[in-house]
């Protein structure tokens, strides 16, 4: 979809992490991306390397990102499946009273930061 | 010295909490905000506009129109004494809440029932963002195909309820319904399927039923 304008947002939030944790630069940011969202993989990897370049606080972090797969309950029986972005009816019981439980996620989950050491500060 | 930090925080947290304000917002003033998405040339206006006229009697009404540019629209809406908002993207693809919070500041939500949406014609990116609607309704029209659902799995999902607009072109443009329903229902089963012919008016009562009666709970 917009891949920049989201990498956007994420870096600035991983700035302000960072930055709180005292350090001088960040090595890396780890994200969970649904599948049922519109988010592509390759782009946001570009967006990231194209915002990180010249950025002494960026410079050299490296972005991973897990994909998430779909999965969805059945309201009727309970039964958790996994399936594809184009079927969501249930495998046990064929119902299609179903909600959908993971494959939506759009969510920073952790970064990777360079602390200055303890040593160096004396 | 490397430090790993947990975030856990959602990329979207800034318009999901401008998008929960709004919502509540809307709730309190009992207005029911409706979210339409569709490709450029679907007959969202048109809908629009067929939507007003059939509930314009027992409804105050309000529109909201995203396009990347110009006020066309907003004017069409207005010419039938409808308030319109126009926000004028320039250039971006997708509404985001801080734009409905900017346009629902010059409305008066106390006096308004329901508030329509016009997204950006765009069937990609504005389904990952939360406005603050009661729903989102896509509208297809039959000459875009009967295989855009398998093309864009993520609009059909999130939908509420999907309009087939210009359904009277059916014959024309070699629509197969019965496939069409099918790949909708794959994706969202419990969808209702609402065949339309806005300019003409064919089908439009069974869509109008449906979003009055989803106003009125509004207003409880």
């Amino acid at each position: 979809m917009h891949e920049l304008g989201i990498m956007t947002g994420v870096m600035d939030s991983a700035r302000t992490a960072a930055e709180g944790a005292g350090a001088q630069r960040l090595l890396g940011v780890t994200l969970s991306v649904g599948e049922m969202t519109e988010a592509i993989e390759d782009a946001l990897q570009f967006a990231f390397e194209a915002l990180c370049e010249g950025d002494p606080f960026f410079e050299g972090a490296t972005l991973t990102v897990n994909m998430i797969a779909p999965k969805s309950r059945c309201l009727e029986c309970g039964c958790e499946f996994a399936h594809d972005r184009f079927h969501m009816f249930c495998p046990a019981c064929d119902s299609f009273a179903t909600q959908l439980i993971a494959g939506r996620e759009l969510q920073i989950d952790s970064i990777e930061v360079d602390l200055p050491d303890d040593e160096e500060q004396r | 010295m490397a430090k790993h930090i947990d975030m856990k925080q959602p990329i979207l947290d800034k318009n999901d909490a401008i998008a929960s304000e709004l919502r509540a917002r809307f709730a309190e003033a009992g207005v029911f905000v409706l979210d339409l998405l569709a490709s450029p040339g679907s007959g969202k206006t048109s809908t629009i506009l067929a939507t007003i006229d059939a509930l314009r009697d027992e409804f105050n009404i309000a529109v909201i129109e995203g396009d990347i540019a110009s006020s066309v629209d907003a004017e069409k809406i207005k010419a039938q004494g409808t308030a319109a908002v126009q926000i004028n993207t320039g250039g971006a693809c997708h509404l985001e809440s801080a734009m409905i919070r900017r346009a629902v500041d010059v409305l008066d939500l106390d006096r308004l029932d329901l508030i329509i949406i016009e997204n950006v014609g765009n069937l990609v990116c504005p389904t990952d963002f939360d406005l603050g609607e009661n729903a989102k309704v896509m509208i297809l029209s039959v000459p875009e195909g009967h295989d855009k659902p398998l093309k864009y799995p993520g609009v059909f999902q999130v939908s509420d309820a999907v309009i087939l607009n210009k359904a009277d072109t059916m014959p024309v443009f070699d629509f197969d319904e019965e496939e069409f329903v099918s790949s909708v229902k794959q994706l969202n089963p419990r969808v209702p399927i609402f065949k339309i012919s806005a300019t003409k008016g064919d089908g439009v009562d069974a869509w109008t039923a449906w979003l009055a009666d989803r106003i009125r709970a509004a207003q409880l």
